[in-house]
């Protein structure tokens, strides 16, 4: 498997780290109330069989951060952006 | 018909063809009281204790492929019971103790072979982790063990004791832990569920859940509709996509662990020794082949197969705490799926929708725990509660605090 960044193109696995999933939204609010969409953020996934929107650290490299969209069965590549910019919409498309 | 050292001697009479099929290959049945999906070992050990102990046997296990053949078959053997949490700790040793009666239990032979698990530290800060570790291994009844340098330099003499790195200072060693073999784990269960009256169904893959009024009904599957009063879910690796047919998302990351076979060679690790601090494991099978493996691969995955830059990293790891590995050949190596959770530990209770059940969760570890997973959610489907022993591995568990974090990584799945 190799991973395009968007800065440095095509590199070796071995130069990444993997956060995960990208399409969960961190909650603005800190009240009770908004418990459960915390209990979302942080512990529920989709977890996708086939393509998965995921967040990826060139951490070996340029260091920056960004999404990929990756098939989970066959690793193919779909998309690529930076995370920069990701401003907590829903990217689950 | 009974194993026993008379039948070997009368099937060799006639060359040993007449032994009859291990277990049936029924048609689905329209209905089962009890339906568990996967026909690995967990499922097949519930199917088991849900006949023997709660005589519940009209019971049937759907497996889409061969069972045995998802990670039951492709895990690295490894049985022990050296956790340090409350919640894991009497779990896994009621686990072992059964794994020490399955034999007489299942009258099949397994090849439980109790030679001991160790695990090598290797700072002071490391030691007293593990010697917590050990008493509360004693406390909850389990055995432990502290080795130091003299006493592992005569039974692992060929370990790179001087590691600049990572020195070899000692090892917590679990004497009544070991390996078994895991194919015979789930033909022994399976024979032993198919004479209680269990029906196992093989090439039958669950594509659907019927559910009404917020219970369920029965199954869709590629050999038809098949009713169910409940339904048991032990399909590792897989049990997101099962609970999404369900409408459920679960705290799990399905990822990938390698697992590696050298070519055979004469009698060299008659324990197993895990490398922890350099992500490496390792133990020989009867065979002679050396068995091993080390991390995830650490990325989302349901491919059955991992990547080489972890490949190697485990071979680097295998050189830097057994240099005399350099001349031995790997000749297969192969990945396995696994349901990566939150905290690190299993999920084995109910779900939101009446008479559906989940047993997952089990990360890289579920192995050992196949006759104890196997005992424990045969008692939570039959009495529709959690047994004390699994009752810590509630679903609900993540939403309220009360998370089983033995390596203390938090919500990060590929890090446990
Ligand atoms: C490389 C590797 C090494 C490991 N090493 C160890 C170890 O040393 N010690 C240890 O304790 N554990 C180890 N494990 C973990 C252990 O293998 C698993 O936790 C355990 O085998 C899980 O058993 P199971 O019966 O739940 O799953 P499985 O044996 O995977 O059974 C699940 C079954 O469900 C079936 N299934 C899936 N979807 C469907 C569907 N829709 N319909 C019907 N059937 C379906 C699958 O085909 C599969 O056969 C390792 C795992 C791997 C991958
Ligand atoms: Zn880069």
């Amino acid at each position: 498997m190799r991973i395009p960044c968007p800065n440095c193109g095509e590199r070796g696995l071995e130069e990444f780290s993997y956060r995960g999933d990208a399409t969960v939204t961190r909650p603005t609010s800190i009240e009770p109330s908004s418990e459960s969409a915390w209990l979302d953020y942080v512990y529920l996934r989709d977890n996708p069989y086939g393509p998965h929107w995921e967040f990826w650290h060139h951490i070996s490299g340029c260091r920056a951060w960004f999404r990929l969209k990756r098939d989970t069965v066959t690793h193919k590549v779909l998309a690529v952006a930076l995370a920069a910019g990701v401003d907590g919409e829903d990217h689950r498309s | 018909m009974k194993h026993s050292a008379l039948q070997i001697f009368r099937q060799a009479w006639s060359s040993h063809r007449k032994w009859p099929r291990t277990w049936s290959s029924p048609e689905p049945k329209p209905a089962y009281d009890v339906v568990i999906v996967g026909g690995g070992g967990h499922g097949l050990a519930t199917a088991f204790y849900l006949a023997s102990e709660h005589g519940i046997r009209n019971v049937a296990v759907l497996e889409k492929g061969w069972i045995g053949g998802g990670n039951t078959g492709r895990n690295t053997t490894i049985v022990r019971s050296n956790y340090l949490l409350d919640g894991n700790e009497p779990f896994y040793e009621w686990s072992l103790k059964l794994w020490e009666g399955l034999e007489q239990s299942l009258n099949y032979n397994v090849m439980m072979s109790q030679r001991g698990v160790i695990n090598l530290f290797h700072s002071d800060s490391q030691r007293d982790g593990f010697i917590r570790r050990g008493n509360a291994m004693l406390m909850h009844g389990a055995d432990a063990k502290l080795m130091d340098r003299d006493e592992l330099e005569k039974v692992l003499p060929y370990l790179d004791f001087d590691n600049a790195r990572f020195p070899v200072l000692g090892g917590l060693c679990q004497p009544r832990g070991g390996t078994a073999r895991h194919d015979a784990v789930a033909w022994g269960f399976a024979r032993a569920a198919d004479q209680l009256g269990v029906d196992i169904i093989q090439n039958c893959e669950v594509t659907g859940m019927r559910i009404k009024d917020g219970a369920i009904e029965g199954l869709d599957t590629t050999r038809g509709f098949i009713g169910a009063g409940k339904v048991g879910l032990a399909v590792a690796g897989n049990s997101s996509r099962l609970a999404s047919m369900a409408g459920l998302r679960l705290p799990i990351e399905s990822h990938v662990l390698q697992a590696f076979v050298s070519e055979s060679i004469k009698p060299l690790v008659d324990t197993v020794v895990t490398f922890g601090a350099g992500h490496f494991y390792v133990s020989q099978s009867d065979k002679g082949g050396l068995v091993f493996g080390g991390d995830l691969d650490g990325y989302n995955s349901y491919a059955q197969r991992g990547n080489l830059p972890t490949a190697e990293h485990i071979m680097e790891s295998g050189m830097a705490m057994m240099p005399c590995l350099g001349r031995v050949r790997v000749v297969r190596h192969w990945g396995g799926v696994m349901d990566m959770t939150m905290d690190g530990s299993p999920i084995i209770g109910l779900t939101p929708v009446t008479g559906l059940y989940l047993n997952g969760g089990w990360c890289y570890g579920g192995f050992k725990a196949t006759p104890g997973s196997g005992w424990v959610f045969a008692y939570t489907l039959a009495r529709g509660e959690p047994h004390q022993l699994n009752a810590a591995y509630r679903l609900d568990r993540f939403s309220t605090g009360r998370i089983i974090d033995e390596k203390g990584m938090g919500p990060q799945p590929n890090l446990h």
